[in-house]
C-alpha cells in the first residue's frame, strides 16, 4: 500500500543549493528516495502533489476545511523553502477574482472560495505544473503582475525569478507535460498557436463537455488576461 | 518523559491478558461503504454499547446478565436496538448533499427507565429515546383487538383493560432534532456534567445547546476570521470537563488545545489556558503541522488530565501545566520516515481517536493494519494488539504484535512496508468500569475482555 519512492520528474535544476539542504528535512538519510533522487526534485514533486491535493479539495462540493487548511499551510511551507531568500509578504488583500469563482467552487463560503480561487490562479502561473488542469502559465518577467490576476500575488509570486530562466526555451516547453485530458484539446491550444487565434474565437469554437459555463467564463477571463500581456505592442500579432 | 515503543507485556494494569470475546458485522471481503463503523461509545454504566455507521444507522448492543446456566456467555453483548438515525439530505440552497454518516454518539446519563443518546452527522444532532416495552394493554372498550373502532352504540358492557406481558420490544424514537446551527462540519458533541446542556463543535464554531430547546443555541467559540483568506487553523475536537460544567476544551489543526471557562465571558474566544508543546527542531519537516494536528481530545475520568491524539502519538496533559504534556506515548513512530508517502495517499489526514480506561490508569488508541495500542500509565508498559478474524476463537488470548521498522525482521514481526493502510482502527472504546474494550475495524466491531473478567 505504501509507495516506497516518490513521484519523480525530470526537470531542469533551477533550485539552488539552499533548496537541497532544506528539502531533506523530511527524509531520513536511510530513506530510499534520498539515494535515488536529488532532494530538489523531490521538493518540486511535493509542491506539485500539494497543488493537486488543493485543487482536488476545492473541487469537492463542500471542501473538508481541515484538509484544505492543512494542505494550504503545507504548500506555503514548501514554497517558502523553495525560495528561502525571498521575504514572505503577508497574505494578499481580498482578490479581484470575480464571483465566477463562487460558481466554480459552489462552496458554502463565498469568501473562502474566492480566496482559494485566487490562490489557485496564482499557482497556475507557476511553471512545471504539469498535472494541474490549468495549462496557463505566467510568462511575464518576474514581479510584473499578469492581467486578470489580483494585483498582489503575495507569497506565491516567489517563483518569479525561477520562471524567468525557463523562458529561454520558449513557451512550448512549458506545455510539454501538461495533462489536458480534462479539456478538449481544441479549446486549449498550445501557446504558440494561441497567439494566432483571437481570444474571442477561442472558447467559442468548442465546448468542452467537462466544463460548465461558469468555469469557461472564469478560464476565459484568465486566458484573455494572459494573452493581453503576451501580445507584443503594435498592430496584429 | 516519553513512553518507549515495543514491549510484549500485557498492558492495562496488573498483567491483564486480553482475550477475544465477540465480533459483530459481516465477514465479506467486500465491505459496503455504508457499513463502515464511524463511532463507538459505551453508556455510562457500560451495559449498552452503541455504534454508528456511514449509512446513518445506529446499532445498540446490550450486555447480557450473567447467567449461571450459561456461564460461558460471560456478559456478552447482543443487539438491543437498531435504527436509522440520519438520512442523506440535500441542501437545496447550496446544492450540496449532506452525508448521513454518524460522526459521534454520546450517551446521556440514565435518569429513568428509558435511555437517551445524542447522535450527529455533519450538520444535525438528534436526541434519541430508547425505551423498552414488555407489556401491552388488552381489552379496550372502544376498539377491538385488531385496533378497529367499535361502534359505541353497540357497547353494552364496560371492562377494564388489563396489561399482559409481551415479547420485549425496544423502540427508538427521535425526541429532539437540533438543526441549522452549523455552517461547517460537526466533529464533536459533548454532554455537560449538568445533564441539561451539551456542546456541538464544527470546524470553526462551538455551540451550546439546552437539551430541551431545539430552536436556538448559543455560540460560545468562533474562530472564523473576518477574512477567510486568513484562515489557517480549524477546530478539530471539543469536550466538556467531566465535573466542572463551566469548563470545556477544544483542540486545533495546529496541535494546540484551548481550555475555556464559560463563566469568564459569554463568548469564549479568549481562552483561559493554552496548551502547546514546543516543536522539536530536530524532527521538523514539511509535514510537522499536519502530524501535530490533534484528532481527538478526552478528559480523564478524574478530570485532572486530558489526553490528545495527533498522528504519531498520544499525549497526556496535566490541566495545571500548559507548557508541555506530562506523558507522550508513541503510537507508530516507524511511520515518521514514511510521511511523504502517507501524505500522498492521504493517510496522514486520518483521524484517530483515543480513550481512557475507567481508572485512568491506561489509555488506548488505534493504528493501521488493524492494530491498536494500549499504554499502561503506571507500569509504563505498552502493547500492540490486532483485531482480526484469525484471532477470533472464543476466549483466545491476543498475542502481542510487533512492527519491524527496519533492518532484519524477526519471526512474528510485521514489516512496515507490509502494513495494510486500508485497515485502520480509528474508533475504540473502553468500558467505564471493567476491562472490556470495543474496537471498530472498518465494518466489524470486536469486543475483547480481560481473561479475569
Amino acid at each position: 500500500m505504501l509507495s516506497k519512492g516518490l513521484k519523480r520528474k525530470r526537470e531542469e535544476e533551477e533550485e539552488g543549493k539552499e533548496a537541497l539542504a532544506v528539502d531533506t528535512w523530511w527524509l531520513d538519510p536511510g530513506h530510499p528516495a534520498v539515494a535515488q533522487a536529488p532532494p530538489a526534485v523531490a521538493s518540486s514533486s511535493l509542491f506539485d502533489l500539494s497543488v493537486l491535493k488543493l485543487h482536488h479539495s476545492l473541487r469537492q462540493s463542500e471542501p473538508d476545511l481541515r484538509h484544505l487548511v492543512l494542505v494550504v499551510n503545507t504548500l506555503r511551507r514548501i514554497q517558502a523553502s523553495m525560495a528561502p531568500t525571498a521575504a514572505l509578504p503577508p497574505v494578499p488583500s481580498p482578490p479581484t477574482a470575480p464571483s465566477i469563482a463562487d460558481n466554480l467552487l459552489a462552496s458554502s463560503d463565498a469568501a473562502l472560495s474566492a480566496s482559494m480561487a485566487s490562490l489557485l490562479e496564482d499557482l497556475s502561473h507557476i511553471e512545471g505544473l504539469s498535472q494541474a488542469p490549468q495549462p496557463l502559465v505566467d510568462e511575464g518577467p518576474p514581479g510584473r503582475p499578469t492581467g486578470g490576476a489580483p494585483p498582489s500575488l503575495g507569497a506565491l509570486d516567489l517563483l518569479g525569478p525561477a520562471t524567468g530562466c525557463l523562458l529561454d526555451d520558449g513557451l512550448e516547453g512549458l506545455f510539454e507535460d501538461i495533462d489536458t485530458s480534462m479539456y478538449d484539446s481544441e479549446l486549449w491550444a498550445p501557446a504558440s498557436e494561441g497567439h494566432k487565434s483571437s481570444p474571442e474565437d477561442g472558447p467559442g469554437k468548442e465546448e468542452a463537455p467537462e466544463l460548465d459555463e461558469a468555469e469557461l467564463d472564469y478560464l476565459m477571463d484568465v486566458l484573455v488576461g494572459t494573452q493581453a500581456l503576451e501580445r507584443p505592442p503594435g498592430p496584429g500579432r | 518523559m516519553a513512553g518507549a515503543g515495543g514491549g510484549g507485556c500485557p498492558a492495562g494494569g496488573n498483567d491483564l491478558q486480553w482475550c477475544f470475546s465477540q465480533v459483530k458485522g459481516a465477514v465479506d471481503e467486500d465491505v459496503a461503504e455504508a457499513d463502515v463503523i464511524s463511532t463507538v461509545e459505551f453508556s455510562h454504566s457500560g451495559d449498552l454499547l452503541a455504534t454508528g455507521d456511514k449509512g446513518g444507522r445506529v446499532v445498540i448492543f446490550q450486555r447480557e446478565q450473567e447467567n449461571k446456566s450459561r456461564p460461558h456467555s460471560r456478559g456478552e453483548y447482543n443487539v438491543y436496538s437498531t435504527f436509522q438515525s440520519h438520512e442523506p439530505e440535500f441542501d437545496y440552497l447550496k446544492s450540496l448533499e449532506i452525508e448521513e454518516k454518524i460522526n459521534k454518539i454520546r450517551w446521556l446519563p440514565q435518569q429513568g427507565a428509558a435511555r437517551f443518546l445524542l447522535s450527529t452527522n455533519d450538520k444535525t444532532i438528534k436526541l434519541w429515546k430508547i425505551s423498552e416495552r414488555d407489556k401491552r394493554a388488552e381489552g379496550y372498550n372502544l376498539k377491538d383487538e385488531d385496533g378497529r373502532l367499535r361502534d359505541p352504540l353497540r357497547i353494552t358492557a364496560l371492562r377494564v383493560p388489563i396489561l399482559k406481558p409481551m415479547d420485549l420490544m425496544v423502540e427508538a424514537s427521535p425526541r429532539r432534532i437540533f438543526a441549522n446551527a452549523h455552517t461547517y462540519h460537526i466533529n464533536s458533541i459533548s454532554v455537560n456534567s449538568d445533564h441539561e446542556t451539551y456542546l456541538s463543535a464544527d470546524d470553526l464554531r462551538i455551540n451550546l445547546w439546552h437539551l430541551e430547546i431545539t430552536d436556538r443555541s448559543f455560540n460560545i467559540v468562533d474562530i472564523k476570521p473576518a477574512n477567510m483568506e486568513e484562515l489557517t487553523e480549524v477546530i478539530t475536537a471539543a469536550e466538556f470537563h467531566p465535573h466542572q460544567c463551566n469548563v470545556l476544551v477544544y483542540s486545533s489543526s495546529k496541535g494546540t488545545i484551548r481550555l475555556c471557562d464559560m463563566r469568564s465571558s459569554a463568548l469564549c474566544d479568549r481562552h483561559s489556558k493554552f496548551f502547546e508543546e514546543p516543536e522539536d527542531p530536530s524532527s521538523r519537516s514539511f509535514f510537522s503541522e499536519i502530524i501535530s494536528s490533534v484528532s481527538d481530545v478526552k478528559f480523564s475520568h478524574s478530570g485532572r488530565y486530558m489526553m490528545t491524539r495527533d498522528y504519531l502519538s498520544v499525549k497526556v496533559w496535566d490541566l495545571n501545566m500548559e507548557s508541555r504534556p506530562v506523558e507522550t506515548h508513541q503510537v507508530h513512530e516507524y511511520l515518521r520516515s514514511k510521511l511523504c508517502s502517507l501524505y500522498e495517499n492521504d493517510c496522514i489526514f486520518d483521524k484517530f481517536e483515543c480513550c481512557w480506561n475507567g481508572s485512568d490508569s491506561a489509555i488506548m488508541t488505534g493504528s493501521y493494519n488493524n492494530f491498536f495500542r494500549m499504554f499502561d500509565r503506571t507500569t509504563w508498559r505498552d502493547v500492540t494488539l490486532e483485531a482480526s478474524r484469525e484471532n477470533s476463537k472464543p476466549r483466545a488470548s491476543l498475542k502481542p504484535r510487533r512492527v519491524c521498522a527496519g533492518g532484519k525482521r524477526k519471526k512474528d514481526e510485521v514489516s512496515v512496508d507490509s502494513l495494510d493502510f486500508s485497515k485502520k482502527i480509528l474508533h475504540t472504546a473502553w468500558h467505564p468500569v471493567e476491562n472490556i474494550i470495543a474496537v471498530a475495524a472498518t465494518n466489524n466491531l470486536y469486543i475483547f475482555q480481560d481473561k479475569a473478567n
